[in-house]
């Protein structure tokens, strides 16, 4: 049974990983607590549901669909109320509480539209492939959560460390002023990155979505907090962090479920949190920033 | 709203010249919020009894009046909603409320006051212990649910069961120390008791623990959504055992969600809708007519409880005296037996606590369910 266990952690964890993955993003760039992101992640759920039911359109149409709305939701949260909110040098606790309000708006508006009950994708839309390897028991969606979620990390963190890009937004993590004093335009990469950020989110909600088999207005919540823990245990800001602190709050809680009591799940995969950052105050890959004068 | 109530009164004032006196029966169910799906059934189910009884004649010439009062599914608005009806409205009985917890709150103002409270829709233990004159007709879990364990046991030859419930919502807990007391009684063993909290939508982590035990059933307490998702992820693990389930999965959502991952599955209820007694036809095809929808076991019970009622009325000799004729009819209900919607009917008295007077629950045996071809189908076996 360990090897299904492991499977099922496997899998839990990359969900994690793939739900923070954008909101780290957020923060290692715009130093912002994005708390809409368990919304835009809701919608994009919602957008891809609206694609394959009402235009019965194949589920990669809807993936797409679900990363441009969200996309699109997250440079409207950008430009309407975060751009505003650095023109005024607003504290840091300012664009966390208007970010509630975005999840506010975002999950009326989807009650409203499509009501509060559970939908669900239809069965056809995914093949129905499954793998049976000794006892353990896989199915294609499965598969493709891990295979997504480890594709998107890599491809982020290839671009943030290797090409020109990467440089310039890290070097607007490291001091959005004197990265403008060095000519990079960084309005323009903020909403690059807000965009990109919540076109992740709504990705991992159409996974989500179809791995839960759920989609309500109210699912991003759960995942939302679950996603703040990743990145606190992983690092604020740091992709790596994201992935590592993703997988280690998924096998905390399937293998304290499996081995100690199902009651005790979150119960010990938050206790572990807890001592994790007493001892690295940090996240596993956080840094202490240290300016050198 | 007011202007119905207006014309309700006049036409209520027309019948009295026509037909003689009005039976005022007070009706305080959940119409709103969350356990509206349940208060509304059940209104439902006593307006289409009370409009057939009255347009049969009424009882002994007299037309049932239903006064009927949102109880929001709230104690507080249950205890307001009871004192209206029994105080300023002066009804003979009331009807509700809804849930059990409204009950606990609200039960003790009608018994207080000598009026009987009859509950359509109340499972919990302990209900009719507030008092003598709380009545139930809603069989309770503890009825239910050690029949369908043991049919079930019969059926597939089960030696030992794993268990999963939420253990965070009165409604599935209470459900699983009914299993639990049923499982020990009948000597089943259990291989592993897994929990979940209301919400959770991944349970592969506690399936896979379930399938390591090998058991021939699982046994889940559990509302429709979540025992979809179970039956689901069960099947997707290659679990085949059968599950057996309580009150939660006699929703039509069930087999919405789940599809043909709970074949086989044993499931008890107080009511079924295929019941082919002529009794139960009629109600059928009488509430399909008059609320274009399908009825449920809620609307079944409350259709069976007003003509119960009505039953008991049909006794008594009302004096006018509106204290005597409440404890009259208090006195005629529990002598009730009848043949309806929801099979053979008759009441009997509840155990009660520290030998304090109790009411009167419900004697009646529940049906028992298999899930064959993502239907429920009454199962014929023994």
């Amino acid at each position: 049974m360990i090897e299904q266990q492991l499977v099922n952690a496997l899998t839990l964890g990359s969900v994690y990983a793939l739900f923070a993955l954008g909101f780290t993003l957020v923060f290692g760039i715009l130093a912002v607590i994005n708390l809409s992101h368990g919304a835009v992640f809701m919608v994009g759920s919602y957008a891809a549901l609206a694609m394959v039911t009402h235009f019965e359109a194949p589920l990669w149409a809807g993936l797409l669909a679900a990363m441009l709305v969200a996309g699109l939701i997250g440079l409207g949260v950008d430009v309407l109320i975060l751009k505003p909110l650095r023109a005024r040098n607003a504290p840091h606790l300012i664009p966390m509480i208007a970010t509630i309000g975005v999840t506010i708006i975002l999950t009326n508006a989807a009650q409203g539209l499509f009501g509060a009950e559970v939908q669900r994708f239809p069965d056809d839309v995914l093949p129905p492939w499954e793998f049976v390897i000794g006892d353990v028991h896989l199915r294609g969606l499965e598969i493709g959560i891990v295979t997504i979620s480890f594709l998107l990390m890599a491809a982020l963190f290839s671009v943030l460390r290797f090409t020109q890009l990467g440089r310039a937004l890290r070097a607007i993590g490291e001091s959005p002023k004197a990265a403008a004093l060095l000519g990079i335009n960084v309005e323009g990469l903020f909403h690059l990155t807000s965009f990109t950020a919540a076109a992740l989110g709504g990705a991992a909600g159409v996974l989500i979505g179809l791995d839960f088999n759920a989609i309500t207005p109210f699912m991003g919540q759960p995942v939302l907090h679950k996603g703040i823990a990743v990145i606190i245990l992983g690092g604020m800001g740091d992709i790596r962090g994201a992935l590592i602190g993703g997988l280690f709050l998924g096998f905390a809680e399937v293998l304290s479920k499996a081995y100690i009591s199902s009651q005790m799940g979150d119960a010990v995969a938050f206790g572990l949190l807890f001592v994790v950052l007493l001892v690295r105050p940090t996240g596993l890959f956080g840094r202490v920033p240290v300016r050198k004068t | 709203m007011i202007l119905r109530r207006v014309a309700l009164a006049i036409a209520i004032s027309v019948s009295v010249t026509a037909y003689g006196a009005d039976v005022k029966i007070g009706v305080a169910e959940a119409l709103t919020g969350g356990a509206a799906q349940y208060g509304v059934a059940v209104r439902n189910g006593l307006q289409l009894a009370a409009d057939e009884i009255n347009a049969g004649g009424g009882v002994n010439g007299n037309k049932l009046q239903l006064i009927i009062e949102d109880e929001q599914g709230k104690k507080e608005e249950a205890i307001n909603v009871l004192k209206k009806l029994v105080f300023q409205d002066k009804v003979l009985m009331v009807f509700g409320p809804t849930l059990s917890n409204s009950m606990f709150a609200g039960g003790p103002v009608a018994n207080g006051a000598k009026v009987v409270a009859f509950g359509t829709s109340n499972t919990a233990n302990g209900i009719t212990d507030i008092g003598p004159y709380i009545f139930r007709n809603s069989v309770m879990e503890s009825d239910v649910l050690p029949l369908t364990i043991s049919t079930a046991a019969r059926h597939y030859g089960i030696k030992k069961v794993a268990v999963i419930y939420g253990n965070d919502d009165a409604f599935t807990k209470s459900g699983y120390d009914v299993f639990k007391k049923a499982l020990e009684d009948q000597k089943i063993p259990v291989t592993t008791t897994e929990t979940y909290a209301k919400g959770d939508v991944d349970f592969k982590a506690q399936l896979t623990k379930i399938k390591g035990g090998n058991p021939d059933a699982i046994v889940c307490s559990c509302l429709a959504e979540e025992a979809a998702n179970i039956m689901l992820q069960a099947r997707g693990l290659g679990i085949k055992a059968p599950f057996i389930g309580g009150n939660g999965f006699n929703s039509p959502k069930l087999f919405e969600i789940s599809k043909l991952a709970g074949e086989g599955t044993f499931v008890g209820s107080p009511w079924a809708n295929t019941n082919p007694a002529p009794a139960n036809q009629k109600f059928v095809a009488a509430y399909k007519q008059k609320y274009s929808s399908d009825p449920n076991q809620f609307s079944a019970q409350a259709y069976d409880a007003m003509h119960i009622a009505a039953a008991a009325l049909k006794t008594v000799k009302l004096s006018g005296n509106l204290e005597a004729d409440r404890q009259a009819l208090r006195d005629a209900l529990p002598k009730v037996a009848i043949n309806g919607a929801t099979g053979p009917f008759k009441f009997r008295p509840a155990a009660g606590k520290d030998g304090k007077p109790a009411g009167f629950d419900a004697d009646q045996k529940p049906f028992i369910y298999m899930i064959q071809g993502g239907k429920f189908v009454l199962y014929s076996g023994k």
